[in-house]
């Protein structure tokens, strides 16, 4: 079977004022898979990750060159940043729930985008939560404060909001790193259902999740990539020492 | 329980000494004005006309309300665009928004009575708005604008930056990010920013009097003159004529104060559960 590939970067420099964050990314992420980031703390794995949908943008002094090709097309070209963003999810380290009811949590993205109607919107709400494993949780405190919900309730329903636009791509930075075990396992779980629909790139410090969630692997070292390729090849024969160094823990 | 160290205990009697001081202060002052003034109000002062008899202190009462508001009016937008404007939109550590900060510093710090004399020259002899409440509400204005903009200033910027990410994450512009996300999260400390202005207006004397005047009658227009509470219990006091009106009026405007600042945060939970 012929892989597409979801995202194609070729040869992408960023730059924080003058300090040199990613050098030389050349990577594809294939659709339908997920393709985990690894990689010691402040290597670029977020920084990475983050101009994939252009949230860069929005931290002065950033500077990138390079081409990030989504679907054949160029991220910085003719698309609008607000459009990209709608394609490319986004879930956060911290969840991130706006401080208002669960409901309008969800249907802030459909409203963002233009979608009024009070009967789509419960639709969206409701599939959004399903898809997310999280409706039954939740369908009977749909007006409840979301601030309210327990912090894995909380990634959930921010993965919720992420999927209420219909966005072809996932990226989640380190999802599960404040959360308890057994939240952990529920969104692993979740991410791996979501494959069949999207293309999901996932930041993780945990090296056991990458090996249980992922099919690609991608190792960062000080801004360079330094093997990148399939996550069972990866972790059981990688090519570089750094990366064997970093995986058996013999680093940072 | 667990026996406290000396100096917890001495923290702990020191914290409660600091409450039951303030409190008595508070109380003594209330009580002062409230005990003496109380027992002078009558429904003569609440006369539509003031006369030398019955020293209504309703033509005072009205002003008072027509500068609030129209203070309001003109500093509120003002004040909290700006403060947006500065927190959202400007580049964060321009040297534009340095300047703007350091005016409005600078601006908190002045005397009211150089804004009073300020206000007399400028809106009143320059612009020939005279004693006016036009006059009166444009220099409360600008005395009361570095208030706004710096409390809503801190409330923008006390609203988390995650709030914003999940906002620009999911597709929304800038616009909609400040206007739905944002401003919501920071509407109680705005708030609290305009109660505090609004509580400087109520106890202006000396801008007020270089500027609307301190003529004992109800505004007619936007260029008449007129006095509010303060400035009227100023002149009560002054004259010392009537000590019992002034104490009474005392009492009226400390129940004023105590209103709105009840109603505004009635507002605040309101617009906070909506
Ligand atoms: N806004 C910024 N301005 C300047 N430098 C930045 C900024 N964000 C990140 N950096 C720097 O860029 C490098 C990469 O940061 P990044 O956050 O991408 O690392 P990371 O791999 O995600 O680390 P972690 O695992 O700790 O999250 C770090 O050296 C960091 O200090
Ligand atoms: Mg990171």
């Amino acid at each position: 079977m012929a892989k597409t590939n979801k995202f194609s970067l070729k040869n992408v420099d960023l730059w924080y004022n003058n300090f040199q964050a990613l050098k030389n990314i050349n990577m594809n992420i294939p659709s339908n898979e997920i393709t985990a980031f690894i990689g010691p703390s402040g290597c670029g794995k977020s920084t990475l990750i983050k101009s994939m949908n252009r949230m860069n943008d929005l931290v002065e002094g950033c500077k990138i060159t390079g081409s990030i090709m989504l679907d054949d097309e160029s991220i910085h070209g003719h698309i609008d940043v607000n459009a990209l963003r709608k394609r490319v999810g986004m879930v956060f380290q911290k969840p991130n729930p706006f401080p208002m009811s669960i409901f309008d949590n969800i249907a802030y993205g459909p409203r963002t985008h233009g979608i009024k109607s009070k009967f789509k919107l419960n639709d969206i709400v409701e599939k959004s939560l399903r898809d997310a494993a999280i409706w039954d949780e939740l369908k009977d405190r749909l007006k409840k404060s979301a601030l309210s919900l327990s912090g894995g309730q909380q990634q959930r329903l921010c993965i919720a909001r992420a999927l209420s636009v219909q966005p072809d791509v996932l990226l989640m930075d380190e999802p599960t790193s404040a959360l308890d075990p057994i939240s952990t396992a529920k969104i692993e779980e979740l991410v791996i259902n979501l494959k069949k629909d999207y293309t999901i790139v996932i930041v993780t410090h945990n090296m056991q999740q990458a090996v249980r969630i992922s099919d690609n692997t991608g190792f960062f070292l000080l801004g360079e990539m330094i093997e990148y390729g399939d996550t069972q090849q990866i972790f059981s024969a990688p090519s570089d020492k750094r990366t064997e160094d970093y995986i058996t823990g013999r680093f940072g | 329980m667990m026996r406290k160290k000396p100096v917890d205990f001495i923290l702990f009697a020191l914290t409660w000494l600091s409450i039951i001081a303030t409190a008595t202060v508070l109380i003594l002052v209330v009580g002062y004005v409230l005990i003496n003034g109380v027992p002078h109000i009558r429904p003569s002062l609440f006369a539509l006309q003031f006369t030398t008899q019955n020293q209504s202190l309703f033509p005072a009462l009205m002003g008072t309300l027509m500068v609030v508001g129209l203070s309001l009016i003109l500093a509120v937008p003002l004040g909290v665009f700006s403060a947006i404007y500065l927190v959202e939109y400007a580049k964060r550590g321009s040297r534009f928004v340095k300047i703007v900060r350091l005016t409005t510093e600078t601006l908190a710090g002045i005397p009211s009575i150089v804004y009073g004399l300020f206000g007399f020259i400028f809106f009143g002899v320059f612009l020939g708005w005279g004693l006016s409440l036009m006059s009166g509400a444009f220099t409360v204005s600008i005395m009361i604008l570095p208030l706004i903009m710096r409390t809503t200033e801190e409330s923008l910027k006390s609203v988390p930056d995650t709030y914003r990410e999940g906002s620009f994450g999911i597709g929304a512009g800038r616009l909609r990010t400040v206007m739905r996300i944002v401003i919501p999260a920071a509407i109680p400390g705005i708030l609290a920013g305009i109660i505090l202005a609004i509580g400087r207006i109520i106890g202006e004397t000396a801008a007020i009097i270089f500027t609307l005047g301190n003529v004992a009658r109800m505004p007619n227009n936007l260029f008449d003159t007129g006095r509010t509470l303060s400035a009227h219990m100023y002149a009560l006091a002054n004259e010392g004529t009537h000590p019992g009106e002034a104490h009474a009026t005392a009492a009226v405007l400390l129940i004023v104060v105590i209103l709105i600042n009840a109603l505004s945060s009635r507002i605040a939970r309101l617009i906070k559960a909506s």
